[in-house]
């Protein structure tokens, strides 16, 4: 039975809940605001959150310099064509872990998680050898095929815990009505598992979108997303801060936007079959 | 018709060989980012309009982003850099490793005795110069003048290390949030080791002797760890071992450092009205020393090298002739002033009456005179490097040394305490990677 909430208890809950959030989000908003200041007001000591001098010229600097559209091009083809790769390949591997389970299927989704778990340093010589010998280096389907498979144990343990929630009788109803295989999967599953499959996709487009490491060890010039373009106005010398929070904003921000409009879907998403 | 298909094919002929001969070769460079190296791109049309067949594209990384995917390029044969920025540190180690391609076949004009010796000295390797220097550094002082007077004391332009402890008394105003003095305490090879092992070089210390033994237990070491904490504790600002090059530029920019001890290449910034309100209040002294002959000074120059396992080495050279060469000084000054001049790596340069002018010009290159890669400490050392020893193993070592050193200086341990970790630590390393037998 669910408690009674009394209004103190309510206001204490959202004070809470809007406490947290702020912190989650201050270091996004120092960002953003210092990303407007100049150099050296970016550095003042003590800290300062509000500038007296306000300037786009941070902004302008970071537009000249850089080819931007390239790079959010780049972005945008990565983390959506590993995404829909990933779809491709975990939609029949989560229906048969889900629907069709063998001795060994737990064991297999706990070693798929696992390799999420290595370092990805631990394996940075074999993947630039393999990546050179196979001129993948540089390209966006090579960025493609190591996001997709970085991503691939999340999409597919996501899927399968919605595809565990759909019942089995349907696809059974189904199958008697003649379908086969690819019909159930298609038509059937998929369509109840829309939710389900939506925040998959949104999460893993935000995880391709700020992937770092790899995106930037494997690139040079052609494939090169916002990762890299972030990185290249950090410095080893000098006042950069309030450039590299300007490249910073205009990377993080359609990433941001595309969340804000979605996050009632991607609540919906992660939150599915946590109560019963 | 036969003559018709003659004249055809020989038109179809000279059409491909002129094709081959405009055929555009691309180059990457590979660098950081600063702001010599930002002008230069934006410069680029002058390199285009002498070179139309090479076409040059760039990757902007951060320092340790950069050294990670040039190493696995080199180490891996890869070839996805032609030109690469490269620090004084690695070039002695890569060139002897066979990863860079020879540049003494640079071209006359290149004029390689015109090179700052100090700085050849260290980017060549058994008579190969293996990189070209884009813009050198060294360290000095850098001090309040209005303070310094206030004080009533002078600072001489080649003070001693008992100056500096006196100049940094008398300035020191907490109250008003003036500090004496203000050096590197933030950990890392780059940062508080880069200073602690000029000051070590002045105090007659090194990191190891004849036979790569570790130093950090004997008593020069303790007098530099001493006066090091002893300084910064006293005179020094708030927080002093999180500090490295940026935060204390900007407290200097601030006006709360009335003496620092930093890169030469901060001049620049320091002198600038834009960027200080001191800029005209600033006074440049040498890095001190302690009578036994060699000052407290690093050196240090981002350098153009080609990759060994570049396929564009000759477009990349003709590129290298063109960002290193007097002509590009020459350039930057025709269209942003002698000020913004990559400083520090040809001597007519500092022979220019128009570049002498700047209150810095004579005191950076009297700098990077003093220091000699070669023969950087007082006693005998088997190594080559002022503030770094040029070997493979110094980088991560020297960030460890620097992890305890910092901490000394929080307080967290004492300066008898950090010294013996870092012996230890350093006998370690050094017997594991087969230095001690």
């Amino acid at each position: 039975m669910a408690r009674a909430v009394t209004p103190r208890r309510k206001l204490l809950l959202t004070a809470s809940a809007w406490s947290v959030a702020l912190l989650i989000f201050f270091p996004v908003l120092w960002t953003v605001l210092t990303s407007f200041k100049t150099e050296v007001s970016a550095v003042a000591s003590p800290p300062q959150l509000f500038s007296a001098d306000w300037t786009l010229e941070n902004y302008a600097e970071v537009w000249q310099r850089s080819d931007y559209p390239r790079f959010f091009w780049n972005s945008v083809v990565l983390s959506v064509g590993s995404t829909l790769l990933g779809l491709v390949i975990a939609i029949p591997a989560a229906w048969s872990m889900a629907f069709v389970p063998g001795t060994r299927t737990r064991d297999l989704l706990m070693w798929m998680l696992s390799t999420k778990m290595m370092p990805a340093a631990a394996v940075l010589i074999p993947m630039y050898l393999i990546f050179q010998r196979t001129g993948l280096f540089d390209s966006r389907l090579g960025l493609v095929l190591a996001l997709m498979l970085m991503n691939l144990p999340v999409i597919v343990w996501m899927l399968y815990t919605y595809f565990k929630e759909i019942p089995a009788e349907i696809l059974e109803a189904a199958r008697m009505d003649g379908a086969n295989l690819w019909s159930e999967i298609l038509y059937v599953l998929t369509p109840m598992a829309v939710p389900g499959i939506a925040s998959t996709v949104l999460l893993n487009v935000i995880l391709a979108w700020n992937e770092a490491f790899w995106t930037i060890t494997l690139t040079t010039t052609k494939a090169a997303p916002l990762s890299a373009f972030i990185a290249s106005f950090s410095a080893p010398q000098g006042l950069f801060y309030a450039k590299l929070s300007a490249a910073s904003t205009m990377a993080i921000a359609p990433i941001l936007i595309l969340g804000w409009f979605s996050q009632k879907q991607l609540v919906r998403g992660l939150t599915f079959g946590a109560v019963k | 018709m036969t003559m018709t298909l003659r004249a055809l094919l020989g038109a179809s002929v000279a059409l491909t060989l002129a094709g081959a001969a405009l055929a555009e070769t691309t180059i990457t460079v590979a660098t950081v980012n600063n702001g010599d190296m930002i002008r230069m791109q934006g410069l680029m049309d002058d390199f285009y309009a002498k070179h139309p067949d090479i076409k040059v594209e760039w990757v902007t990384l951060e320092e340790n982003v950069l050294r990670q995917n040039v190493t696995a390029d080199i180490a891996t044969n890869g070839g996805q850099y032609d030109v690469i920025t490269i620090g004084t540190y690695e070039v002695p180690i890569w060139g002897k490793q066979g990863w860079l391609e020879s540049l003494n076949d640079l071209p006359a004009d290149y004029d390689v005795d015109d090179l700052i010796p100090a700085i050849r000295g260290g980017l060549t390797v058994d008579g190969n110069l293996y990189a070209s220097p884009f813009y050198g550094e060294s360290s000095f002082v850098n001090y309040r003048k209005d303070l310094a007077e206030k004080a009533g004391i002078t600072i001489p332009d080649a003070p001693t290390w008992d100056d500096i402890k006196k100049a940094a008394a008398a300035m020191t105003d907490k109250e008003a949030g003036i500090y004496g003095i203000c050096l590197r305490g933030k950990a890392g090879w780059g940062e508080n080791m880069a200073f602690l092992t000029t000051m070590a070089n002045s105090y007659g210390a090194r990191w190891f002797d004849e036979n790569w033994v570790p130093q950090f237990d004997q008593p020069e070491w303790k007098a530099v760890m001493t006066d090091y904490v002893d300084l910064l504790t006293n005179y020094g600002p708030p927080g002093a071992s999180n500090n490295g090059y940026n935060e204390n530029l900007t407290l200097a920019l601030q006006g709360k450092c009335a003496m620092r001890m930093d890169a030469t290449v901060s001049a620049g910034a320091l002198t600038d009205p834009k960027q200080s309100e001191f800029a005209d209040k600033v006074g440049f002294a040498l890095a001190p020393d302690a009578g036994l002959g060699k000052r407290a000074n690093w050196l240090w120059a981002w350098s153009l090298a080609i990759p060994a396992s570049s396929d564009a080495k000759d477009a990349a050279k003709t590129f290298i002739n063109w960002a290193t060469n007097k002509d590009y000084l020459a350039l930057v000054a025709s269209k942003e002033g002698w000020g913004n001049v990559p400083p520090g790596t040809r001597i007519s340069l500092y022979e220019n009456p128009e570049y002498a002018k700047l209150p810095f010009a004579k005191m950076t290159i009297d700098s990077i005179n003093a220091a000699d890669p070669t023969h950087p400490t007082v006693k005998p050392v088997p190594y080559v490097g002022v503030q770094f020893v040029a070997i493979p193993e110094f980088a991560g070592l020297a960030t460890t040394v620097g992890e305890i050193f910092s901490a000394a200086l929080a307080g967290q341990k004492t300066v008898d305490e950090a010294l013996a970790e870092a012996q230890k630590v350093a006998v370690e390393e050094m017997t594991a990677a087969g230095y001690i037998k």
